[in-house]
């Protein structure tokens, strides 16, 4: 049996909201006891729509926010942020890629810089060593020498969403946290992402936890994948399991209302409409 | 939207790295070329540099003593106007004193309350603003309301106040300045970093590792000077000004001092009689802040990445 | 007589770097009571082209086309005041982002109201009951109530219907959605394409439906205009488009969708060796 890089155990996040003078607070539960299983090399998926919990989820997975309560395995060490500070070693094996590639990259940074500030705080390589890591990551993410000393404004985004993995790269994590790391993308260049994503995973045996609500996406690189409605995993199963055989209510609502761009649904379609 | 196959890159050697190493000089020349893209920030750093100078070698241009009362030549008008003397080229003051020597000696203590109040409020305004707006709550609430107070009392009433109990002199008044100014530039530091602090980069740089200090002078600190450079640039006239009011009061530079602000405010009651006693200083003060100001419109953009091109 | 008629129109910026070209010679018509799809991505100028319709775009935008007319009238040359009637009565528009498309100082009702107000004669109490009846075809519930409503007590796709009701509240002859759906949830997302469908089956209304995403065209288009940084680059029928599509870089487009994967790599558009200019410097 192989190993299990991630595991969560009915974890659970709150928010307090409000509190003002004359009224009272608000608890809002925007996880509710989650729990998962991740082997090494496997992607898992977590779909859903906007505020179901899947980006907390995935905050509280990445070591950010500290979870309410229940507990977080990185490779069957348990985690637990609030009460104990992180060690280096403890926060290089969790990276976070996030959705938008125009807010996640410091605009005061040149690139090579941002490849390179996670080596110069979690460890003590020489510079000229930190240099030439940086660069080749970058090439590995398919850029070229000359952009390591651009700003991150001079790229587009599917570029910058390159630069934001080289950065998730440079500490050689287990497991690699995508928050929707297309969705901002046009369909060529997110086609020349998800092959990039799936080229650093076989060459350096990631796990990723891949967070979208695109179920084509979904569909073509998750192992495994789990549906979230208001903080609840309500379907978790293999890939198989889900899209052929959904158990949940959502989760048949969920792929009824995809868009189909295949033949056949067009001409159902244009059969309806001439009816 | 074109973006590089893997394949055909990888190919490029490792040894470019070498050569992508920007060096200190090449980073101040980038600086010095987008500076120099801006004609008006060009003109206010010649400007200002004038001005220095001239603060500098005051000794050895100026005409006359600061000090030196010329008793045959009381409130003599400019050379260009009838009664005129070649000796004082901008007249003379009251008390028969050489005006454009005045401001010749002027220029160094009016430059150097300018830059000490706008530094000293800066970067402690900066530092208190940074604290609040990352950490927030009590420390941001308690930090805030005493900013509230300050800007709720009249600035040269509360510069007073604290001169008072300073005692009087010219140190004394540019910490009372200062002091009463930094609330501005705490509130604007906030802003910025509360808006700042929500992005992803900061984030990312938090799974990276970094620890609060990094993330609020290095991370989050560069991307909120914009409105922080104005702002200082627009004070510096503020902080002259205030001094000149506090020294008019008797209680900053004393009056032999040749100040601007203290020239400016000396001459108050002359105003429709020599109309030169006021103007000049005035213009001394309104060229110097202008300079400031452009060159300050300059730097923001220099320092700006977004308008720089590959 | 074709309801939109658009011949070679090519729009250029004004920018620091030198002029941009966004659209280059782009023609293309709408029939009534015909939906017509705009594929492409970021930078195609598909938004650009019907800002230009529109007369919305920003004074450094130069505006060139041999025809542009709107039933038949020539909207090149049209009166700022001429336009302005024409403009959000028989043609209207729909934006990506709802929420910010209304303004959050005034309520539902009153946005509505004015969008009547300036069009219509109708007085008070008649543009109230309308407002109420476009609520109600929008599928906004309780419409009543919801009149005194500002946008920020309402969901994103709630926010999208009320737009629609703007939109359609002097019933347009032709509607123009920019993206209608790519701010929204999946099934909220199917419920405004199918509320867009259904009204417009039922008014006649030629519908421009400007889009990225592959699968809104599958679901809505009768025709499809695919562009690429500013050309056109393949007109068709959906199903033929679909079926058996004419031009590169539509067979890329198609190829890349991961519901049409084959094996476990994504053909990207260079692999259809489409010219592609590199990309040099910041966008305007």
């Amino acid at each position: 049996m192989s190993e299990i890089v991630l595991e969560t155990r009915n974890l659970v996040r709150d928010y307090v909201i409000g509190g003002g003078l004359f009224r009272p607070s608000r608890v809002i539960h925007a996880v509710k006891g989650v729990s998962l299983k991740l082997e090494k090399g496997k992607t898992l998926a977590i779909v859903g729509e906007s505020g179901c919990g899947k980006s907390t989820l995935a905050r509280m997975i990445t070591m950010i926010d500290a979870p309410t309560a229940g507990e977080l395995l990185i490779d069957g060490e348990q985690i637990d942020i609030a009460r104990k500070t992180l060690t280096p070693e403890q926060r290089r094996k969790v990276q976070i890629v996030f959705q938008n590639p125009y807010g996640s990259l410091n605009p005061r940074q040149k690139i090579g810089d941002v490849l390179m500030e996670p080596l110069i705080i979690n460890s003590d390589l020489p510079a000229a060593e930190r240099r030439d890591r940086a660069f080749s990551m970058l090439l590995k993410v398919g850029l070229r020498p000359e952009h390591f000393n651009r700003y991150p404004h001079m790229f587009s985004g599917g570029q910058r969403q390159r630069i934001a993995i080289a950065r998730a790269l440079m500490l050689n994590p287990r497991l690699l946290v995508l928050d929707e790391p297309v969705s901002a993308l046009d369909l060529s260049v997110q086609a020349q992402v998800l092959n990039l994503l799936a080229d650093l995973q076989d060459e350096f045996g990631l796990t990723y936890v891949f967070i979208s609500h695109d179920l084509s996406v979904v569909r073509y690189i998750a192992d495994e994948v789990m549906v979230m409605y208001f903080g609840e995993a309500v379907e978790y199963g293999t890939r198989e399991e889900v899209f052929s055989n959904p158990q949940h209510e959502y989760t048949r609502t969920l792929f009824a209302a995809t868009p189909r761009a295949d033949v056949e649904s067009i001409r159902r379609r244009l059969a309806r409409k001439a009816a | 939207m074109a973006t590089t196959n893997t394949k055909e890159t990888s190919a490029v050697s490792l040894e470019d790295g070498a050569a992508i190493a920007v060096t200190r000089r090449e980073r101040l020349a980038e600086f010095w070329y987008y500076f120099s893209q801006n004609r008006g920030a060009v003109i206010g750093l010649a400007v200002f540099v004038v001005i220095v100078a001239i603060a500098v070698l005051a000794p050895l241009i100026a005409p006359h003593s600061p000090s030196l009362q010329n008793r045959d030549a009381l409130l003599l008008p400019p050379v260009w106007q009838e009664g005129g003397r070649w000796s004082f080229v901008l007249g003379t003051d009251a008390v028969g004193r050489d005006i454009l020597s005045r401001l010749i000696y002027g220029a160094r203590f009016s430059l150097f309350i300018g830059l000490v109040v706008v530094s000293l409020a800066v970067s402690v305004g900066i530092v208190i603003g940074l604290v609040a707006g990352y950490f927030r709550g009590a420390i941001d609430t308690v930090v805030m309301r005493m900013m509230d107070i300050i800007l709720a009392f009249p600035s040269l009433l509360l510069a007073l106040v604290l001169v008072a109990i300073l005692g009087p002199g010219l140190v004394n008044a540019m910490i009372a300045i200062a002091l009463v100014q930094q609330p501005h530039y705490v509130r604007l530091t906030r802003a910025a970093v509360m808006a700042e602090k929500g992005r992803d980069y900061v984030t990312a740089a938090r799974v990276a590792g970094a620890g609060n200090i990094r993330l609020m002078f290095k991370t989050i600190l560069p991307n909120c000077t914009a409105p922080l450079i104005v702002q200082a640039a627009l004070s510096f006239s503020a902080a002259i000004l205030d001094a000149a009011a506090l020294g008019f009061l008797g209680m900053g530079a004393q009056p032999p001092t040749p100040e601007w602000g203290t020239m400016l405010a000396e001459a108050r009651e002359f105003i429709l009689r020599a109309w030169w006693v006021v103007t000049f200083p005035g213009l001394a003060i309104l060229i110097t802040v202008l300079a400031i100001n452009l060159m300050g419109d300059g730097l923001r953009d220099a320092l700006d990445p977004k308008l720089k091109r590959s | 007589m074709a309801l939109l008629e658009i011949e070679n129109l090519t729009v250029e910026f004004e920018t620091a770097a030198g002029t941009l070209r966004a659209v280059d010679g782009i023609s293309l018509c709408v029939e009534e009571g015909e939906v017509l799809a705009i594929v492409g991505e970021s930078g195609s100028g598909k938004s650009v082209s019907m800002l230009a319709v529109m007369g919305l775009l920003p004074w450094t935008a130069t505006v060139k086309a041999d025809r542009m007319a709107f039933q038949g009238r020539d909207m090149l040359n049209l009166e700022p005041a001429e336009r302005r009637k024409i403009i959000g009565k028989d043609i209207s528009m729909i934006f990506q982002e709802p929420i910010a498309s209304l303004n959050p100082c005034f309520t539902v009702g009153f946005q509505i109201q004015e969008t009547l107000r300036q069009h219509t004669d109708l007085d008070r109490a008649a543009r109230r009951r309308r407002a109420i009846e476009l609520l109600e075809a929008v599928g906004i519930p309780d419409p009543q109530e919801r009149l005194g409503s500002f946008p920020h007590q309402m969901s994103g796709g709630q926010c999208q219907r009320v737009m629609i009701a703007i939109a359609l509240a002097c019933d347009p002859k032709l509607l123009i959605a920019d993206e209608p759906t790519t701010a929204l949830d999946v099934t909220i997302q199917k419920q405004i394409l199918d509320l867009l469908m259904d009204l417009q089956a039922r008014t006649g209304m030629g519908m421009i439906l400007i889009t990225h995403d592959m699968g809104v065209v599958a679901e809505t288009a009768d025709r499809v205009v695919v562009q690429y940084k500013g050309r056109k680059m393949e007109e068709a029928d959906v199903l033929s488009l679909f079926e058996r599509p004419q031009h590169p870089y539509t067979k890329a487009l198609l190829a890349a969708l991961p519901e049409n994967a084959v094996g476990d790599r994504l053909p990207t558009v260079a692999d259809f060796s489409l010219d592609d200019t590199p990309y040099t410097g910041a966008r305007p």
